[in-house]
């Protein structure tokens, strides 16, 4: 495994680095400082303090998980280009080839979607066929799915400018945005699993839940044209959104990707797939790596929105049916937390209750939304 | 006895079972809140809920679950839970910090489920200088102890994951405590101790009574204040139950305007209220512009932009007659938005209530989007994010408007809704106005077209004579002759057209087109009802262009020459005399002019508990990411004189890195402990 345990002292992080690390983290700075640079002016201290911030925590992603340096560095290539090609004029979207085959935010989008779609195909097919290559194919496609789909929301957040200077923000303020967003966090959590157990043989089952959301996507775009760019309400317009809404999205993907775990842990227990999944106590244990990266994102997510709500809304708790519903997640998962690492309990139970955890935490994702009013409600269906 | 059963007490209360079966219960208990809208006004639970439940489900705490009795004992068990739970787990889990378990026999060592045997040969100093070294190397702390055979070295690392435990522990205590100082609790306990009430909403500030009225010394309180523009306040509401109480602030607060920008597409941009603030014990001031996510705080107290209102515009309105045959004047009304005013007439007494007024609509009167299939609708998707400039949207601001309800004697209220001025549908103009009985409803417009002059002058007088009773022979004598001339030989002719027209005029005045429908459905067979319907149709235009020329006759003007824009005019008037008889208003109420008072609400709290909130925040996090992710590791390593040694591990978790870990850790001392290998390089810990 390429992962090697990082040494403990700091000179010893610092010792054992490649050129590729060190150019990533030189282009990371540069990046930053550029951007500080010029763009300094449009910024509040806020935005200085979480873009300074991203610079640290990025290289130490990608010096602690290496192919993520590649997946940044492509990321950065094709919204780099699409920011060029557009050059400042939106009309370009319609115009130029690259813009509107490839690299134009809904059609990077649509790349992200149709990937990850054959990714599903690509995995099960590896697994059923026991077919490395099938599996290997799936991972790249993954990739590569996951590189147009960042690259998709930059270009957006870049677009939302065009449509108007003061209409201009991040793209995770509705419904359509964070769905792209949840479909991105699921899949690089998920190819970080795959890298550090050595195994490819989870992707069938975590990129089912990635393409349901994915088709719910499609279908709220061709339906309801929920793609369009949208302007901030007053409630919105606020540097903690940038925090709080990635953060939470770390939550809810890990927490999918535990129930799909879940689940084929549950198969292999009956004996279905067993000669082709990972072991149990494999998928037992990325259950409880996912669920406790996701607790305690989601915990961090929880704290920011009612940092966030003390600010906007008055209360930092006001039991609005949002709130709660991220309450009762919050409890579902310390719940299983305790049972795990306390009790001891371990297995069918377990698995059982992640995959109940994903219907509790789809509801307090969608269901919030659709079936109950709230100071939450950005993205009616 | 007593001593086993509070001991039996303790050992429930801070039992994992005990408090798992508490968060359950209060994940479940939340949900009932998320369902049942929480703080509603009683009349709408009762309409809801029916006469049955609703005092049941009052009973229960269920409009206000999450400050009901019950469940905040729910919230002081898990307190007091997770409170037992620290205080009986402190002692062992400091032991465990503290200890490094260096007695522990070989026989107990070799029940590790991690062990392995370490190579001998090496003198046994030799031995422990090198472990010794490894361990620092790798972080561990470690102790010794020398034993008869050898020496067991005990090393730890990760004790920090303990008091991870402590900090989300100690947090969630701490969280709890601070949300209960910002909940209605305080309010409650000095209403019980103060005596202070409730009051019922209606009323003049100035006219609420001391028990109902709380001092600047509240600590903690969420209210309302509400300020039009150029008026101030020192007072804001605090609503509790059903009825309200008065919080008195240490200041006032002007409103001096408020603002409210909106983007292009007509959404909400920026709600802002410029304000002065003035100190009501020193006297001093100051101004400040409170905006959304802008909030301001001073004296403790924090003023948010929570939402606005109308603070009372003033309205000019003509109130035009819809009560069939009396040709009443134009009454010119004034009031301000709020203000409930008497409509005295000889025919009938009506209180008409202002309730609001928007300067602007912003509407989609577009087409509707056109539907494209197959490769067009997937190409449409691609592209930008901006919309589509060609999907059937209009975004159009349609100009102010204005409701208001007419109350009759009875009591009873209808609602209304109309708007200033003309809107364009399909290349015509129309004044709309919309009425429902009840907020349930959605509006049913009515649309008035206006004339060439952009007015609904035209359409009045129209009204006028067709309804009117009196003039029906005339207007049908005048039809009959511009229909046949005045000769002899269609006197027969017109003699049987003004029994007609007079029919005609006579049932489209009871029920517009509905009764001649009925009419035509009653006496007309099946198969000559569509003619039957169109001369009915004929009949009516005829008769109301009539009625338009003896207006324009009445005001000295020419006649008119019919032309199409001039008929569709005719077909949308008689649609609109025939909808205004079910418009259930003796008038029609045009806005003429008007002048905006906007009115802030500024959210005030104070809320003693955030801080205590806030560093239990911290600390949850600080402790969930300790527990999860500092690794407690045990390595015992256990060297003899003669022979080989042993190395086991213990972790408090069971993960897959921790047979990882082992193995490292295994073959590195392996390695390190092999009498043919070379002696390390002595390399002090950091390196």
């Amino acid at each position: 495994m390429e992962l090697a345990h990082p040494a403990r002292s700091p000179s010893g992080v610092l010792r054992n680095r490649d050129l590729f690390d060190w150019l990533y983290a030189l282009a990371l700075v540069a990046g930053a400082g550029l951007a500080l640079v010029r763009y300094g002016a449009f910024m509040d201290i806020y935005d200085d303090l979480i873009l300074l911030l991203h610079v640290p925590v990025l290289i130490a992603i990608g010096w602690y998980w290496k192919p993520f340096r590649s997946f940044l560095a492509a990321v950065a290539g094709l919204s780099l280009a699409s920011i060029w090609l557009y050059q400042g004029d939106l009309a370009r979207a319609e115009q130029v080839f690259f813009l509107k085959y490839l690299i134009s935010s809904q059609t990077a989008i649509m790349w992200m979607s149709a990937l990850y779609f054959m990714a599903t195909g690509a995995y099960w097919l590896g697994l059923l066929a026991r077919s490395e290559f099938g599996e290997k194919t799936g991972s790249t496609l993954v990739w590569i799915g996951t590189a147009m789909g960042t690259a998709g929301l930059f270009a957006r957040w870049y677009e939302s400018y065009l449509v108007g200077p003061e209409i201009g923000h991040i793209p995770i303020s509705n419904l359509y945005e964070v769905f792209v967003l949840f479909s991105l966090i699921t899949a690089l959590l998920y190819l970080y699993y795959e890298l550090r157990y050595g195994t490819r043989r989870m992707g069938a089952f975590v990129m089912v839940v990635i393409s349901a959301a994915v088709a719910f996507l499609l279908w709220y775009a061709f339906s309801r044209g929920a793609h369009e760019i949208q302007p901030l309400i007053p409630a919105l317009q606020s540097y903690w959104m940038k925090v709080h809404v990635p953060t939470n999205f770390i939550g809810y993907g890990a927490f999918a990707l535990s129930a799909m775990v879940g689940v084929a842990y549950l198969l292999v227990e009956r004996g279905i797939l067993a000669s082709r999944l990972p072991a149990p106590r494999v998928l037992e244990d990325v259950m409880y790596k996912a669920i406790a990266i996701g607790f305690a994102f989601f915990t961090i997510a929880t704290i920011l929105g009612a940092l966030w709500a003390a600010e906007a809304w008055g209360t930092y708790w006001q039991w609005d049916p949002k709130e709660t519903w991220a309450l009762i997640v919050w409890l579902n998962y310390a719940a299983w937390l305790h049972m795990r690492l306390t009790k001891g309990l371990r297995g069918t139970m377990l698995a059982w209750w992640a995959v109940v955890g994903l219907l509790v935490t789809t509801f307090a994702f969608l269901g919030v939304n659709m079936f109950l009013s709230g100071l939450h409600s950005y993205g009616n269906l | 006895m007593q001593r086993s059963t509070s001991k039996g007490l303790f050992e429930l209360f801070s039992s994992m079972r005990f408090a798992i079966s508490l968060l359950t219960v209060l994940a479940i208990a939340s949900v009932i809140g998320t369902v049942v809208k929480q703080n509603e006004p009683f009349n709408a639970y009762l309409n809801q809920f029916g006469p049955f439940w609703f005092p049941i489900f009052e009973k229960l705490g269920l409009y206000a679950v999450y400050n009901a009795g019950w469940f905040l004992v729910i919230l002081a068990f898990l307190v007091l839970s997770t409170g037992l739970c620290i205080a009986r787990q402190t002692a062992p889990m400091l032991r465990e910090m503290r200890g490094f378990r260096e007695h522990a026999r070989e026989v107990s060592l070799r029940q590790f489920a991690h062990q392995a045997e370490l190579p001998g040969g090496l003198p046994l100093g030799e031995q422990q200088a090198r472990v010794a070294a490894y361990l620092a190397q790798q972080g561990f702390k470690a102790r010794s102890d020398q034993r008869e055979d050898g020496v067991l070295l005990a090393a730890k690392q990760g004790s920090a994951s303990r008091a991870g435990y402590f900090l989300a522990h100690g947090a969630i205590v701490l969280i709890c405590l601070g949300g209960l100082l910002d909940g209605n609790l305080p309010l409650k306990v000095q209403m019980w101790l103060g005596g202070k009430q409730t009051t019922g909403g209606n009323q003049l500030i100035a006219d609420i009574p001391e028990s109902a009225r709380l001092g600047e010394d509240n600590r903690s309180y969420r209210g309302n204040v509400f300020i039009p523009e150029g008026r101030a306040a020192n007072v804001a509401v605090v609503s509790l139950d059903d009825g309200i109480l008065i919080q008195e602030l240490p200041f006032t607060i002007s409103l001096k305007k408020f603002h409210i920008d909106h983007y292009e597409n007509g959404m909400p941009k920026r709600f802002a209220s410029d304000i002065i603030v003035t100190d009501d014990a020193t006297g001093e001031s100051f101004e400040h512009t409170i905006e959304v996510n802008r909030p301001l705080e001073y004296r403790g107290v924090t003023m948010y932009q929570s939402s606005f209102d109308d603070g009372g515009s003033l309205l000019k309105i003509a109130g035009r007659n819809l009560a069939a045959g009396s040709q009443a004047p134009v009454l010119e009304i004034e009031g301000r938005v709020g203000e409930t005013l008497q409509l005295n007439h000889p025919r009938f007494n009506y209180a008409l209530e202002l309730t609001g007024f928007t300067p602007f609509n912003v509407e989609d009167m577009g087409e509707g989007a056109r539907a494209a299939e197959g490769a067009e609708g997937f190409t449409r998707h691609l592209g930008s994010g901006a919309r589509a400039t060609d999907d059937g949207r209009e975004l159009r601001n349609i100009g102010p408007s204005f409701t208001f309800k007419l109350r009759d004697e009875a009591g009873q209220a209808r609602e209304f809704k109309n708007y200033m001025l003309p809107i364009e549908q399909g290349g015509r103009w129309y004044l709309y106005t919309g009425t429902r009985a009840t907020q349930a409803e959605a509006f049913r417009f009515l649309r008035l077209p206006v004339d060439d002059d952009g007015s609904i002058d035209t359409w009045f007088a129209l009204r006028d004579i067709v309804f009117d009773p009196a003039r029906r022979d005339e207007l049908a004598r005048r039809f009959a002759h511009t229909s046949f001339g005045d000769g002899e030989d269609t006197a027969e002719l017109r003699k049987r057209l003004i029994e007609t027209a007079v029919n005609t005029l006579m049932l489209f005045g009871e029920k517009g087109y509905e009764s001649i429908g009925t009419f035509i459905e009653k006496g007309v067979p099946q198969a000559e009802r569509e003619r039957a319907a169109d001369v009915f149709v004929k009949i009516l235009q005829g008769l109301v262009w009539e009625a338009w020329q003896m207006t324009r006759e009445q005001t000295g003007q020419a006649p008119l020459a019919i032309d199409e824009p001039r008929a569709a005019y005719l077909r949308d008037a008689i649609a609109a005399l025939s909808d205004s008889l079910f418009y259930e208003a003796p008038l029609f109420m045009q806005l003429t002019g008007y002048e905006q008072v906007q009115a802030s609400v500024l959210q005030v709290t104070r809320s003693p508990g955030k801080p205590l909130v806030y560093i239990g925040s911290l600390l949850l996090v600080l402790g969930v990411f300790a527990m999860l992710y500092i690794r407690e590791r045990r390595l015992f390593v256990l060297l003899k004189h003669d022979g080989n040694g042993l190395v086991t591990l213990s972790s408090n978790r069971k993960a897959i890195d921790v047979d990882e870990t082992f193995e490292r850790h295994a073959a590195a001392l392996r390695g390190l402990l092999d009498p043919a290998a070379p002696a390390p390089e002595a390399t002090p810990r950091g390196q």
